[in-house]
């Protein structure tokens, strides 16, 4: 009698198994990621990242100043390259002659600044490297006022504890809007540019005024600035995790990474 | 019988003999490292999917020369089958690989120190002045291309090949991952200025995505070797620890 064909053989049973492995991590990985307390233990890196950088620089490590024979020929446009709608069109119209600035929320003078007043206040030039969160970066000269130097025009209430901005532009119906806390927003190097390259800030780089924090990623670095709000917590406000794409896609708050 | 390589027995092992082969933190080590180098990987190739370009200097973007393209910018360089998460997103991705990089960032010093204090490092991984001898190297590489492995107790000692790929793997290709990676962070960066190290932010990503590409050679050639080998034993001693030490073909 023939032997019966072997169905199982070690062979095949290994290949199987890799394969079927194979399978389980990938679509393990994507259950994980989709899977909320996993998700959050995750995130919980966040204040690990930011805890150890800040531990081992100190708080008032400056990012890396460049010559401007570093500069990056084409400095590339990034988010959105102009807010497009009619009121910033007729500030662009008038070079942003009327652009006032607030700064509002747990400050113990509410301010208005217009553009003249920011202009005259002391400059902070740097020319530093702008990291994209996708992976490139470009290195530029920015120029505009320190913002501790704005902040404590306002003075801050002592329950404030993060200083946010609301831009003039929106990814479809959501406003754009960034957070920093009070040590990046004190930081030397964290600026409200007006100009860059040494010229007023074009549309497509955000004029009239940009946010400069230098120690973190391209996202948090907001564009077209309105208004600088002060809080003592980022829940309540939009989708609660500080900023727009924190809530439209989980980007890392602390962006120092 | 079982045989320690610390504690060296009168008689030496045989082929047929089941002895100690990895000690515990060897085992945990490599897997932990598994796990964690699995994820890096494939996140890895999700976050490089953002930008599948590679520039060497200070900086790099769209207007500038790449040295490496993967793929076209619209285009996704690395399939879903090979990422984390397997459909596009680069905030996932960062989740995954800036959590795991922690088991590597704490797990590869306190190893290497470990290696260090209990003699792993000296004793199994470091070459020999013998070893070294361009003759040896020679006759072992052939050895490895006409899959003759060691039998008996020769097989306990890693040979020159192996040796190098784990040196390699743990003393250059894992700090300077961790390294090139801390590089591009530009919190770090401004604490320790560490992307000065090797010519820039843009030359520490083409150096990291490099390395990746080296661990992803190492981990093919690892396991082809593991199954060329008797993947149940290899499996087996870093499971468990203990290794049958192949027979010498008659």
């Amino acid at each position: 009698m023939n032997e019966a064909p072997r169905i199982l053989t070690r062979r095949r049973l290994l290949g199987a198994g890799a394969l079927g492995a194979g399978g389980l991590i990938l679509s393990g990985c994507d259950k994980l990621n989709a899977n909320p307390t996993f998700r959050s233990l995750l995130l919980e890196a966040d204040s690990w990242h930011q805890g150890a950088q800040r531990a081992i620089g100190g708080k008032q490590a400056l990012a890396r100043e460049y010559a401007v024979a570093d500069m990056s020929p084409e400095f590339r446009v990034n988010g959105n390259a102009d807010p497009g709608d009619p009121a910033y069109a007729r500030h662009a119209a008038e070079a942003f002659a009327s652009w006032t600035l607030s700064i509002d929320g747990l400050v113990k003078r509410p301010l208005a600044l217009p553009m003249s007043a920011l202009q005259a206040m002391p400059q902070r030039e740097q020319i530093t490297r702008h990291d994209c969160v996708e992976g490139w970066s470009a290195i530029g000269q920015w120029q505009g006022p320190q913002l501790g130097q704005i902040l404590s025009l306002a003075g801050l209430l002592p329950a404030a504890r993060y200083a946010v901005f609301h831009c003039a532009d929106r990814f479809g119906a959501a406003p754009y809007y960034e957070s920093i806390d009070l040590v990046d927003a004190f930081h030397p190097q964290t600026i409200l540019a007006l100009r860059m390259n040494g010229q007023p800030l074009t549309v497509a780089h955000g004029a009239p005024l940009r946010l400069r924090v230098e120690r973190q990623l391209g996202y948090k670095q907001a564009k077209y600035v309105m208004r600088i709000e002060l809080r003592d917590s980022l829940a309540g406000l939009y989708g609660g995790k500080g900023g727009y794409w924190e809530d439209a896609r989980d980007y890392q708050w602390y962006a120092g990474i | 019988m079982s045989y320690a390589p610390d504690t060296p027995t009168e008689t030496a092992p045989q082929g047929g003999d089941l002895v100690r082969r990895h000690r515990l933190s060897t085992r945990l080590w490599h897997w932990a490292n598994a796990l964690a180098l699995f994820i890096m990987l494939m996140s890895g190739m999700m976050i490089f999917n953002a930008h599948p370009r590679l520039y060497w200097g200070e900086y790099g973007a769209n207007p500038d020369t790449p040295w490496l393209t993967i793929g076209s910018m619209e285009g996704i360089a690395f399939p879903g089958w090979a990422t984390i998460p397997s459909t596009y997103s680069l905030a996932d991705a960062r989740i995954w690989h800036l959590a795991f990089a922690w088991v590597l960032i704490l797990g590869v010093p306190l190893y290497l120190l470990w290696s260090l204090v209990n003699g792993h490092l000296r004793r199994d991984l470091l070459l020999t002045g013998d070893e070294l001898r361009p003759s040896h190297i020679w006759h072992d590489i052939k050895q490895h291309a006409r899959l003759r492995f060691p039998t008996g107790a020769a097989a306990l000692k890693y040979n020159v090949l192996q040796k190098s790929a784990y040196l390699g793997v743990l003393l250059v290709l894992l700090p300077l991952v961790i390294l090139t990676g801390l590089a591009m962070s530009p919190g770090f960066d401004a604490a320790v200025p560490v992307s000065a190290w090797f010519g820039g932010r843009a030359s520490a990503r083409s150096i990291h995505f490099l390395c990746a590409f080296g661990f992803a050679a190492f981990i093919v050639i690892h396991l082809v070797m593991v199954v060329l080998a008797g993947p149940f034993n290899e499996v087996r001693s870093m499971m468990t620890g203990w290794y049958r030490l192949p027979k010498g073909k008659p």
